[in-house]
């Protein structure tokens, strides 16, 4: 019988740091594989068909980065929450609130027209994502009543009323009765960066606009220290005359106007109306990026790719194979996993022991340890 | 009188599965353990009891496959927040993540299949007794499990030595440690309960709630099981009490669906998802009955010392 156990290393290893992600990306490669094959299906096939072939033509990077936009985006700002050790894991929620706060004027207002039009959407977007972020903020410094449960909560509350929306008082009235919005009109419609080459929209900017102004913020100002210090010791956060408080409405509008963003942004420039389901799991999803990431802004558009191209994959191997697209979700789950774990090589080294047979077989293995120790 | 007692059975259903998942994440919790992948494990039993019941045709076997389904999945979130020392809510977002993920591709040729439904008590006399008889001799096995559940789990935190180890785990790893105990193994063991619990009430779900596979159909209760946890401050009758409470709740708005009452179907459902907040709300304002009973330890990572 063996067990594992952790030894602190003397200061965080750099190489594991930075190797991290990797390791995990190759341990869900080797899992998906045996995955693969107790489908029945050749692995080496599979991964063509999931991780080559969705990338392998123009058109089709435009689609990772229509899937990759929005997930950066939340992921970013997620990631000041989690530094600050603050859980909003509601983005889904914030997502789809932001979805329908900037679909207001294309839909009540559908004869505005012009320039302004998108401006003034992308803004009520985040609005939109601010304000429901604000509600677990606000019951969490004015209660104490636990984030994680309550942001979660109103996530499907979201889904809900989106749902009412669509079928009810927004509902097109031309749309043959189809739980759908009108279509917006031109100027409603977030423009594609390249018409010719592919559907990729501007929504992939403003994610990589994102995550270069938050790396600034969280290296470059004093805010970004303040949201490390909190998160790594609120006590010497307080000394310091950081607010608590002002810290977890910070983090929570952040990341809910960014969230919000992400909706417009896909209802806008992705989809063209209101639906009654407007996210593949987006808001989740981007809680896997912020850790792949390492919930550093730069490291996270690359795990924002890596994760869009897991939903692309899915589908494909869905159209190809026959194979449940659900496996996409197997394989983001599995790099969470993976990537958490390896985390734990960072700051401590793992040995396996032998179970001691009995307490003088215990004795008797000390004695090199503490040798080894010194 | 014939409708209210209906009403009742059909609350204690709906209230069952919160109330096991709930007690299971109670006795991880009280060992310091934050589990937030309830939700996941929940799911797994839900596909693990409908599909090894649909395959062999005993609900019975469905009801160990959802227990054990849960076990083992759990034992995946003690590998890696008690061996490996992650953190905590992350490693319980991500379990819930996979188990839904795999539910659903486990569960795919299941969808729009009959399933088999473990059948009610049946106690000749007994069950025929006019408005009791039902309630208390007439319901399904699981129900008689939550109920006996509770009251096993209230006599082992608070009555037994190896209860009172386990708390104390839960207030001070480091001083546990020091004396002696095995914080690990007790862990390793609350989770692996906790997973049982929740892979149950997944199995209740799916074998007797509405015996068929939809995918998701754990619907949150995952989550509001873990509510009600911080709702009833640690204490297994005040779950009892609040799982009967979100039952209410949960089918108060469906036969007010039922009944055409005047109100969005929409607003209806989501009453369950905005009890839960308002009513976390309402207990975490009191900071001191909050303070006292929250496991000291609770979600901090342990690594014994040498």
């Amino acid at each position: 019988m063996m067990r594992l156990e952790l030894v602190k290393r003397p200061q965080r290893s750099m190489l594991f740091s930075a190797l991290s992600p990797f390791i995990a990306f190759g341990l869900t490669i080797i899992a998906g594989a045996i995955l693969f094959a107790l489908l029945g299906v050749n692995p080496l096939t599979a991964f063509e068909i999931y991780f080559i072939e969705p990338i392998s033509q123009v058109w089709q990077l435009h689609e990772l980065a229509i899937k990759a936009a929005p997930l950066i985006l939340i992921a970013v700002g997620l990631s000041v929450c989690y530094k600050a050790n603050i859980w909003n894991i509601g983005a889904e929620g914030q997502f789809i609130l932001g979805g329908i706060f900037g679909s207001i004027i294309p839909v009540l207002f559908p004869g505005f027209e012009g320039p302004l039009v998108l401006p003034l959407m992308l803004l009520f977007g985040m609005v939109g994502g601010a304000f429901y972020a604000a509600i677990p903020a606000l019951l969490k410094t004015r209660f104490g009543t636990n984030e994680i449960l309550t942001s979660l909560m109103l996530v499907y509350v979201a889904q809900l009323f989106l749902d009412w929306l669509v079928r009810g008082p927004w509902r097109d009235p031309q749309g043959h009765g189809f739980p759908q919005t009108i279509q917006f009109n031109d100027s409603a419609v977030l423009p594609e960066l390249m018409p010719d080459a592919g559907r990729a929209n501007w929504g992939f900017v403003f994610a990589l606009v994102a995550a270069v102004l938050i790396w600034v913020l969280m290296s470059r100002l004093l805010k970004g220290f303040e949201v490390r210090v909190l998160g790594s010791s609120p006590r010497a956060g307080r000394f310091a005359g950081f607010g608590l408080s002002r810290m977890v409405f910070f983090a929570f509008l952040l990341s809910g106007a960014l969230a919000g963003l992400a909706g417009i942004s896909e209802v806008s420039g992705a989809i063209g109306q209101l639906q009654p389901v407007i996210s593949p799991g987006y808001g989740f999803t981007a809680i896997i990026v912020a850790f792949l990431g390492r919930l550093n802004p730069l490291g996270i558009v690359a795990a924002g790719l890596v994760l869009a191209l897991t939903y692309l994959g899915g589908e494909a191997v869905q159209s190809a194979l026959g194979i449940s697209d659900k496996v996409a979700r197997v394989f983001q789950g599995m790099l969470l996993f993976f990537v958490l774990g390896c985390d734990t090589l960072i700051h401590y080294r793992i040995r396996l022991v032998g179970m001691a047979l009995a307490k003088g077989a215990a004795k008797l293995d000390a004695a090199p340890k503490l040798k080894e120790a010194r | 009188m014939d409708i209210t007692v209906n009403i009742l059975l059909t609350i204690a259903t709906a209230a069952t599965p919160l109330l096991i998942a709930a007690i299971g994440e109670l006795v991880v919790e009280r060992s310091g353990v934050l589990n937030l992948g309830v939700e996941g494990m929940m799911i797994m039993g839900a596909v693990g009891g409908f599909g090894a019941g649909y395959l062999t045709g005993s609900p019975w076997i469905g009801l160990l496959a959802a227990i054990a389904m849960g076990a083992v999945f759990s034992l995946l979130f003690a590998v890696m927040t008690l061996s490996l020392a992650t953190n905590q809510v992350a490693t319980g977002l991500s379990l819930t993540l996979l188990g839904l993920g795999l539910s659903g591709m486990m569960g795919t040729s299941f969808v729009g299949q009959p399933g088999e439904r473990l059948p009610n008590l049946y106690i000749p006399v007994l069950t025929d007794i006019p408005v009791v008889g039902r309630l208390l001799f007439g319901q399904d096995p699981i129900f008689y499990i939550s109920i006996a559940l509770t009251a096993a789990v209230m006599w082992f935190l608070f009555k037994t030595r190896t209860g009172l180890t386990l708390r104390s785990i839960g207030d001070s790893h480091t001083s546990a440690h020091a004396l002696g105990i095995k914080v690990i193994r007790y862990r390793y063991l609350a989770v692996i309960f906790g997973g049982a619990c929740a892979g149950l009430a997944g199995g209740h779900l799916s074998l007797v709630y509405t015996p068929q596979w939809v995918e998701n159909m754990t619907a949150g209760r995952g989550w509001i099981a873990l509510a009600l946890v911080v709702f009833a401050s640690w204490r297994p009758w005040r779950v009892l009490a609040g799982a009967y409470i979100f039952g209410a709740v949960w089918i108060g708005q469906l036969h007010a669906q039922a009944f055409g009452i005047p109100v969005p179907s929409q607003l209806l459902s989501s009453l369950p998802y905005l009890a839960t907040v308002v009513v976390l709300v309402l207990i975490s304002r009191n900071k001191r009955l909050t303070m006292m009973n929250t496991p000291a330890s609770l979600g901090q990572p342990f690594v014994p010392d040498r």
